[in-house]
């Protein structure tokens, strides 16, 4: 049995909370960025793309590249690795711009 | 001044949590007063900056994009997450806790200023200088924002990561390499459970490291140079004992696991369709071609990859400071002795000068806030910055793409990701409609025009375009910034 990140660092984390992604409730340990709440459910892809509608998630991780945009309560392109999952997000694919609303 | 005004509600991590930044002093607006001195980044380079500039008595702000000190380096997990042992994920942890120690001290009787949560996405120079910051990770209102005023300026905005494309690249399950460092140490996440990792320079030993350490199984890692080019340079690896330490220590715990180093290859493919499931890795001749016939296959549920660093500088050169092209062929601020850039008032200090590690960068922090102080440097701080300096430039030239990777491309593997732009519609705006140069071709294809302003692609662009990497890239708007603040800004 391999060990986890947490093991590794002798996490103790306090009580978990949830976050809507798409209708799903998923768990989220208070600090997670939204991408990391993602990933600890192995969702990658949280994204079509404008152009191809191909799926993206978090690439880089820091803010830089913003693949890991998603609409988030509502807001699209939301960069989901710098934003704190908070209780009762509710987390959706962004579907190219995500401002499908503005008909642009 | 104006507050930090969000729609979300307000963090949930805990307050008293040590290291939250209400226990480190009050996360003050700035407002009006003038600091001697305004450090811009809180990584290695910035607290170190900050920290020895309120210890010899100038009064100073710390600012910084992130909710937590430590920046890309010394990144750990969120208070809520309870971390009990954050060390196990880092080098040289007790540096870091060392220079919080001392942030703490100097916030807590207010003689620093640790102002968090503040992009600065403009400067504007003169005896007394404007930094422009935007609040909050995302989507504040006009009133999220502030003006942070001072005298000099060190700006410590540290390094992201280089990418070079390849077909498949933009599968879910590829990640940087520095990305998923920075997930794992922040949030305790892995992309996958195996996962190769590919590119090259120190981060990639690194960041097989961590995964391995945090239990994820590493296939492989694949460093496109042979390490042969370190041994040039004999003299310049003896004076630096730690470096090859440090790097002997991920060696073993990669040997400790099984882990296998592939020099002189790449990854020049990502199989998969809605995820990545396999690698393709292919040997390299000594520009960076892959050999025929030498192309193997490899499942993973995940890859990390990386082609060095790229220095922040976006800030000063928008002003005109001078640069460096280092041997790696990224663009660094140029600094004298001292640290301070070609601009009166502008020092520089870590990866803004020239990627070279955690520890030149405390070196170089500490020296610049003597020097704004009007102190003497120490002799053993400027040798042991001269020793780490040196180690850096063997490093990058180590590191240097080949020119040859561009043969690695397929007619339809995107370039730029954000604007979905094909290797083919690049090349076609370079042999066809005579581009010569990164600018002229993203007016054609729109490569670099996106979300991200060209920081993955750039290098890439630049290197297709043939125009060479001597410039920086220009970005007037060093960070998103919501319309209303920049309506909101007086007329100057």
């Amino acid at each position: 049995m391999r060990r986890t990140p947490a093991e590794l660092v002798g996490a103790q984390p306090a009580a978990a909370y949830t976050i809507e992604f798409d209708g799903r409730e998923l768990p989220a340990l208070p600090g997670r960025s939204i991408a990391a709440v993602l990933w600890a459910q192995d969702i990658l892809a949280w994204r079509t793309t404008r152009v191809g509608g191909r799926p993206r998630g978090a690439f880089c991780g820091i803010g830089v590249c913003f693949d890991c945009l998603a609409t988030v309560n509502g807001r699209p392109n939301q960069r989901t690795c710098l934003l704190p999952a908070r209780p009762g997000d509710v987390v959706t694919t962004q579907e190219g711009h995500g401002r499908a609303d503005l008909a642009v | 001044m104006p507050t930090s005004q969000s729609e979300r509600p307000e963090s949930p991590e805990s307050p008293e949590s040590p290291e939250s930044s209400e226990a480190l002093g009050p996360v003050g607006r700035a407002g009006g007063e003038v600091y001697d001195l305004a450090v811009v980044g809180a990584g290695p380079a910035g607290l170190a900056a900050a920290v020895t500039a309120a210890e010899l008595g100038l009064r100073c702000a710390l600012v910084d994009a992130g909710p937590r000190p430590g920046g890309q380096y010394y990144r750990h997990p969120a208070p809520g997450l309870g971390a009990a042992r954050p060390e196990r994920l880092h080098h040289g942890w007790a540096a870091f806790a060392r220079l919080s120690g001392r942030l703490k001290a100097h916030t807590g009787a207010r003689r620093l200023d640790y102002l968090t949560d503040h992009h600065i996405w403009t400067m504007e120079r003169g005896e007394i200088w404007q930094l422009h910051a935007t609040l909050g990770s995302e989507w504040t209102g006009a009133a999220g924002r502030a003006v942070v005023r001072a005298r000099s300026v060190l700006l410590a905005t540290g390094a992201y990561e280089r990418q070079l494309p390849f077909p498949g690249w933009t599968l879910p399950g590829v990640v940087t390499a520095g990305g998923a460092q920075a997930m794992l140490k922040s949030g305790l996440v892995l992309p996958g459970r195996r996962i190769v990792v590919a590119g090259s320079g120190p981060l990639l030993l690194a960041a097989a490291s961590s995964l391995v350490s945090a239990g994820a199984e590493v296939p492989a890692v694949v460093e496109a140079t042979d390490y042969l080019h370190y041994a040039r340079s004999l003299a310049t690896l003896a004076a630096n004992p730690a470096k090859l330490v440090e790097g002997a220590r991920h060696g073993v715990t990669l040997l400790r696991h099984g882990v296998r180093l592939r020099r002189g290859s790449a990854v020049v493919e990502a199989h998969g369709t809605d995820r990545v499931t396999a690698v393709t890795v292919a040997r390299l001749d000594r520009d960076w071609r892959p050999v025929p016939g030498t192309a193997r296959r490899i499942a993973c549920d995940a890859l990390a990859v990386g082609h060095g660093l790229v220095p922040q500088i976006e800030l000063a050169t928008e002003l005109g400071a001078r640069i460096r092209r280092t041997p790696d062929g990224t663009v660094a601020l140029a600094v004298d002795d001292g640290l301070r850039t070609s601009l009166p008032g502008l020092w520089a200090a870590g990866e803004t000068c020239g990627v070279g590690g955690a520890d030149l960068a405390v070196a170089e922090g500490e020296s610049a806030a003597r020097v704004i102080a009007g102190r003497p440097v120490p002799a053993a701080l400027r040798a042991f910055r001269q020793r780490r300096r040196a180690f850096a430039e063997l490093m990058a030239a180590a590191h240097r793409p080949g020119p040859g990777w561009p043969q690695w491309l397929r007619a339809d593997t995107e370039v730029c990701r954000c604007e979905e732009v094909p290797a083919a519609r690049i090349r076609e705006a370079v042999t066809e409609l005579g581009a010569a140069d990164a600018r002229t071709v993203k007016l054609l294809t729109r490569a670099g025009m996106g979300w991200c302003q060209g920081r993955m692609c750039g290098p890439a662009v630049a290197c297709l375009s043939g125009g060479g990497p001597a410039r920086a890239d220009s970005r007037p708007l060093a960070r998103p910034v919501p319309l209303a603040q920049l309506a909101d800004l007086e007329p100057s």
